[in-house]
């Protein structure tokens, strides 16, 4: 029994990259607790979310796993090391820091920024200028930005060079507080589907802390929902945080756009996909007309060989000339098999035929309608 | 003044010129020693203000009663003790500088942005790298700002140094005074104007090279 449980908490160690045992913090003077008896495991090659309301205590646990804060008690283990053994200044160096983007040297070029680490840790000089390229590449910076300073780039460039710098000396973990909190949502959703695509490569160990919801479920693989005073009000993959928040913070801090949330979560490729009345491009309005009675259909798609060339209705073909392929209007929007759910139910609320039309490229793959979307809602 | 002397008589520039040379180079000397020294220790009590908090009131009121003394005064308590020597021009001199040094060292290292600091201190920064790297860069507009300032007063007081007969340019303004000559006192005058403006220009071109970010940033705002 005994090497049964001692084998077991070796296994689910080897796969907690940060573990917080009971850790407070009470900051001096302060008369409650910044962050209460937290105790939780972020799991190695995961992105963990941190996510509650302001002044929850997210940044503080954050500053407490790389040291930049001490706990009042309790105490952290990173990679199965009591995170103390190290010396402060030695740990920083081995874990990743973005903040917000003020955090940037603004004396120093983006491509100093970048090196900094790598500086700190004595690099020779070739081999940091090979690193920056490298970085610049991967988190899409132009060479000739490397050479300005912060304050002559945009929000979003200075926020990939804070996620380049802290890359830069491949550390295993990443600290990430509201990296993205500072820009236009257009370019916040943009720099989120880069990190990623960037984490599919690299798989790192990710701390990430934000107080949007919407951020948390596209971006964690689990989701920490503290409460104020730092009390842990559930972990979970976002998946399950919204379909069963486990109490009413959690349900209000969700907010009431979960059902939508959640159909976010759903991809396309996990649905079936319908077919609707097809008709062949040379098909003449006769046959096109009869072909929709037979379906009890009011429209129709264009279809030849796999691609689809647009859409039809009755009124359009009754004033088409030779045949149906005069009369097709091109598709406005359709979605690709890697869209989620609610991006599908958005394009088919706001088309004519309440479907929405999913092609793989070019390749027309079928429809999603409406009902099917609200029913995967319902389930 | 002397009828109608000509505003300069080139023969006594020409003969003088050894002379006036050597007076160019002591007056410039005292006042890059002056604030230099004046730098170090202001840098030094600056420290000491932004670590101690409740230091900084005192000290900035010493430097502060230091700078209001006039500098004769000033020159006069120092002779008996330090005589008629350089040391009493520099005594006086630094403690003129003090003041506006203290000041904007200090302003510039509170003006460090903290997400800064603390972005440094993630990454792995400690003291004394910290300040040598990340802090003191980021203060240098503004502490070049206080040199400029201190430098083109010190300048200004050597001239008053010459009265305890210590050298510098204002020997010969001086001299022109005492002997109703106009040549010297214009020579004099000039030189040091030239002096302040050649060590501004030369201040302003270091900040550029010590904190090129700071141009860039102006310039794409
Ligand atoms: N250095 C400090 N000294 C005293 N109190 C602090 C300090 N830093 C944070 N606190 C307090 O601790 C609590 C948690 O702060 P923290 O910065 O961790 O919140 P947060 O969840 O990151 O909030 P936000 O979303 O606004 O960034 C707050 O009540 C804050 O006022
Ligand atoms: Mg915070």
């Amino acid at each position: 029994m005994a090497t049964d449980s001692s084998a077991a908490t070796a296994a689910a160690s080897s796969s907690a990259a940060i573990r917080l045992e009971h850790v407070s913090k009470r900051f001096p003077g302060a008369s409650t607790d910044a962050v209460a008896d937290l105790s939780l495991e972020v799991r190695q090659g995961e992105v963990t979310v941190f996510v509650g309301p302001s002044g929850c205590g997210k940044t503080t646990t954050l500053k407490m796993i790389n040291r930049l804060e001490e706990p009042t008690s309790g105490h952290i283990e990173i990679f199965g090391r009591d995170q103390a053994a190290t010396p402060a200044h030695e740990l920083r160096r081995q874990i990743g820091y973005v903040i917000q983007e003020t955090g940037l040297f603004p004396h120093r070029t983006i491509a100093e920024n970048i090196a900094t680490v790598p500086h700190l840790l004595g690099w020779p000089k070739a081999r940091i200028r090979d690193r920056v390229q490298e970085l610049a590449e991967l988190v899409g910076l132009e060479r000739e930005q490397l050479e300005r300073y912060p304050a002559s780039l945009s929000g979003g460039q200075r926020q990939r060079a804070g996620v380049a710098r802290a890359l830069a000396a491949d550390p295993p973990i990443l600290l990430m507080d509201e990296p993205f909190g500072a820009v236009d949502p257009i370019v916040r959703t943009r720099l989120q589907d880069e990190l990623l695509a960037l984490q599919q490569r690299l798989h790192k160990t990710i701390v990430f802390v934000t107080h949007d919801i919407e951020e948390a479920t596209k971006l964690g693989d689990r989701v920490a929902v503290l409460d104020v005073g730092g009390i842990l009000a559930q972990y979970a993959p976002p998946a399950e945080l919204l379909r069963e928040p486990a109490n009413a913070f959690v349900e209000e801090f969700l907010g009431r756009e979960r059902g939508l949330r959640e159909l976010s979560l759903i991809p396309v490729s996990d649905v079936p996909l319908e077919r609707r009345c097809e008709l062949s491009p040379g098909a003449s309005c006769e046959e096109a007309l009869a072909a929709m009675d037979r379906a009890g259909a009011d429209w129709a798609l264009v279809i030849e060989d796999d691609r689809c060339a647009g859409w039809v209705d009755r009124k359009r073909i009754a004033e088409a000339v030779p045949n149906v392929s005069a009369a097709a209007v091109p598709l406005a929007r359709w979605i690709g098999p890697n869209s989620n759910l609610r991006e599908a139910l958005e394009v088919a609320l706001t088309s004519h035929t309440r479907v929405a039309i999913v092609q793989d490229g070019e390749r027309y793959l079928g429809v999603l309608p409406i009902e099917r979307i609200a029913q995967r809602l319902e389930a | 003044m002397g009828g109608n002397q000509p505003w300069v008589r080139w023969e006594w520039i020409a003969d003088n010129r050894g002379q006036i040379w050597d007076q160019t180079v002591e007056h410039l000397q005292l006042t890059l020693i002056a604030v230099g020294i004046g730098f170090v220790l202001a840098l030094g009590l600056s420290l000491l203000g932004i670590r101690f908090r409740r230091l900084y009131p005192a000290i900035t009121s010493v430097a502060g009663i230091l700078y209001t003394i006039p500098s004769l005064a000033l020159f006069a308590f120092f002779v008996p003790i330090t005589g008629l020597s350089k040391t009493t021009a520099e005594i006086g001199l630094v403690s003129y500088t003090l003041l506006i040094l203290i000041r904007n060292i200090t302003a510039g290292l509170d003006a460090v942005p903290p997400s800064v600091r603390e972005a440094a201190r993630g990454l792995g920064y400690r003291q004394p790298r910290l300040f040598w790297e990340v802090e003191l860069p980021l203060a240098v507009p503004s502490i070049i700002a206080g040199l400029r300032i201190a430098t083109v007063t010190v300048i200004g007081l050597v001239t008053v140094t010459s009265i305890i007969s210590l050298g510098g340019l204002g020997l010969f303004i001086l001299d022109g005074l005492r002997r109703d000559f106009l040549t010297p006192l214009v020579v004099g005058t000039v030189l040091t104007i030239a002096l302040a403006a050649t060590l501004d220009a030369a201040l302003l071109v270091a900040e550029r090279r010590l904190a090129p970010s700071n141009r860039t940033a102006r310039a794409s705002r």
